[in-house]
């Protein structure tokens, strides 16, 4: 039987009440959401805390999709099968769709919450990538207040994240551009399972070239990698498949995947050329036909 | 540290440790050993219940987040001694064999069905596809569901008919 080691259960009712709760039981303490990545890690041990501090009656306060103008704003709490079924975000970044339809299973995506996905930082971690992608923002709140952090600022390396003592990261702001779409595409061994490989894609076009595009990679490094050097060579191509191309060619090489038991780093690699290929040609194919007027 | 919650309508509370999951609260406090307790690692699905009317993967779920709140656990899925319309699909068309995953599948239809009266084969499929079936038998399952749906579905459009007629007499 697996059970976590013993440990005191608190239970947050705000999020001033969960900062309050981490500021008097310090480094001993640690936030669950929906606990389906710190709980088996505590079984297996390879976690332990003296409290944890359930946030879940925080969802009143911290599971929301607010749409913009300029940016669409997610509570931390909201869960992966609400991200899944919002046809707000469905509609400004098809990739949340694409990505929350192979994250784990249904049953797993009733609990699991954007908030913990992006805490747990894992480097094969499916939304890490897709707001990578997205040039994401994440909102971070302690007893002084806010602060806003940029996705490569908030991941530190395999499961660190900015988040400090004391500190919660209460909401995921994504920027919103015209003319754009996006894309996600997976190689995993079963369904529900963690990648071996994932890309996903932005673009947005301008007068028929491609005026930017992001490239976020999962499970080819110790964090979800955006890759600078795409965006570079693809802005101002014409969409193509030499364009495609040479972004794939790009993300192999620019990765650093390890040998393990998913896969060699050489097919790693491969899939990492592939699944960006795939997924820049579907967000602009996606692009062009939402600016034709024709919808997504 | 006491925990109070409400188990297929009963309201109940008992003393637990922090730790203990869902599963185990179930099975071992309670005595409610339908629901199973498989891989611990929240892939098989087996000891999925209700928290809130949403499945969930009750290894993986404390007992003291469940606090407060209402589980459903296989043993409500029967109403003033009728079997529910997925019971007695899996039943019908043999939707079980060792009986292990059945528990998780039976609360996963439920609440398939519950939100899609008429789910194609390719969704019932990705409603279970976080449960394992070790005998395989996804075909049966697929078809036990499938089975249910019909039969709500015409007894709903016809009550008093004979489309409803397994409803009342499969148990």
């Amino acid at each position: 039987m697996q059970v976590p080691a013993p440990f005191e259960y608190e239970r947050a009712t705000s999020v001033e009440h969960a900062i309050g709760l981490l500021e008097r039981l310090g480094d001993s303490a640690r936030l669950v959401a929906g606990g389906h990545s710190l709980l088996p890690m505590m079984k297996l041990r390879l976690a332990n805390f003296e409290y944890l501090i359930d946030i879940n009656e925080l969802h009143d306060e911290l599971g929301y999709v607010q749409v913009g103008p300029d940016e669409i704003r997610i509570g931390a709490l909201t869960r992966h099968r609400e991200l899944l079924e919002s046809e707000a975000l469905a509609g400004a970044f098809p990739i949340f769709a694409d990505a929350e339809r192979v994250i784990a299973d249904p049953v797993v995506r009733n609990r699991g919450t954007i908030g913990g996905s992006l805490c747990q930082a894992d480097p094969s971690e499916d939304l890490s990538a897709v707001c990578t992608t997205l040039d994401a923002s994440c909102v971070i709140q302690g007893s002084g207040g806010r602060r806003v952090v940029t996705m490569a600022e908030f991941h530190r390396g395999p499961y660190e994240t900015a988040v400090g003592s004391g500190e919660i990261l209460v909401e995921i702001r994504l920027p919103v551009r015209s003319n754009g779409s996006s894309a996600y595409e997976k190689v995993e061994r079963r369904a529900g399972d963690w990648a071996v490989v994932s890309a996903g894609a932005a673009v947005w076009l301008d007068g028929g070239v491609i005026a930017d595009a992001r490239v976020g990679l999962a499970a080819v490094g110790p964090n979800t990698t955006g890759i600078p050097a795409i965006s570079q060579a693809l802005r101002g191509s014409p969409p193509s498949e030499e364009a495609y191309a040479r972004a794939g060619a790009i993300a192999a090489e620019s990765c650093s995947p390890s040998t393990d038991m998913r896969g060699s780093e050489e097919y790693k690699r491969h899939l990492a050329n592939e699944l960006t290929r795939r997924a820049v040609r579907r967000a602009v194919g996606r692009a062009q036909r939402s600016i034709d007027g024709k919808g997504v | 540290m006491q925990v109070s919650m409400t188990v297929n309508g009963q309201a109940v509370s008992e003393e637990i440790e922090g730790r203990m999951l869902l599963v185990h609260f179930l099975r071992d406090q309670l005595g409610l050993t339908g629901t199973h307790w498989g891989c611990d690692t929240s892939n098989c699905g087996t000891c999925v219940v209700w928290l809130d009317g949403e499945p969930v993967k009750s290894c993986t779920v404390l007992a003291a987040m469940a606090g407060g709140h209402e589980v459903r656990t296989v043993e409500g899925l029967e109403q003033d001694g009728e079997l529910d319309p997925v019971q007695q699909g899996f039943m019908a068309c043999h939707g079980l064999q060792c009986g292990f995953c059945t528990p998780g599948m039976l609360m996963t239809a439920r609440a398939l069905l519950d939100r899609n009266p008429s789910p194609t084969q390719e969704e019932i499929r990705e409603a279970i596809s976080g449960q394992i079936c070790r005998c395989t038998g996804y075909a049966t399952i697929v078809r036990s569901v499938q089975w249910a749906a019909a039969v709500q579905e015409a007894a709903l459009a016809d009550p008093g008919g004979s489309a409803a007629e397994p409803l009342r007499s499969a148990v």
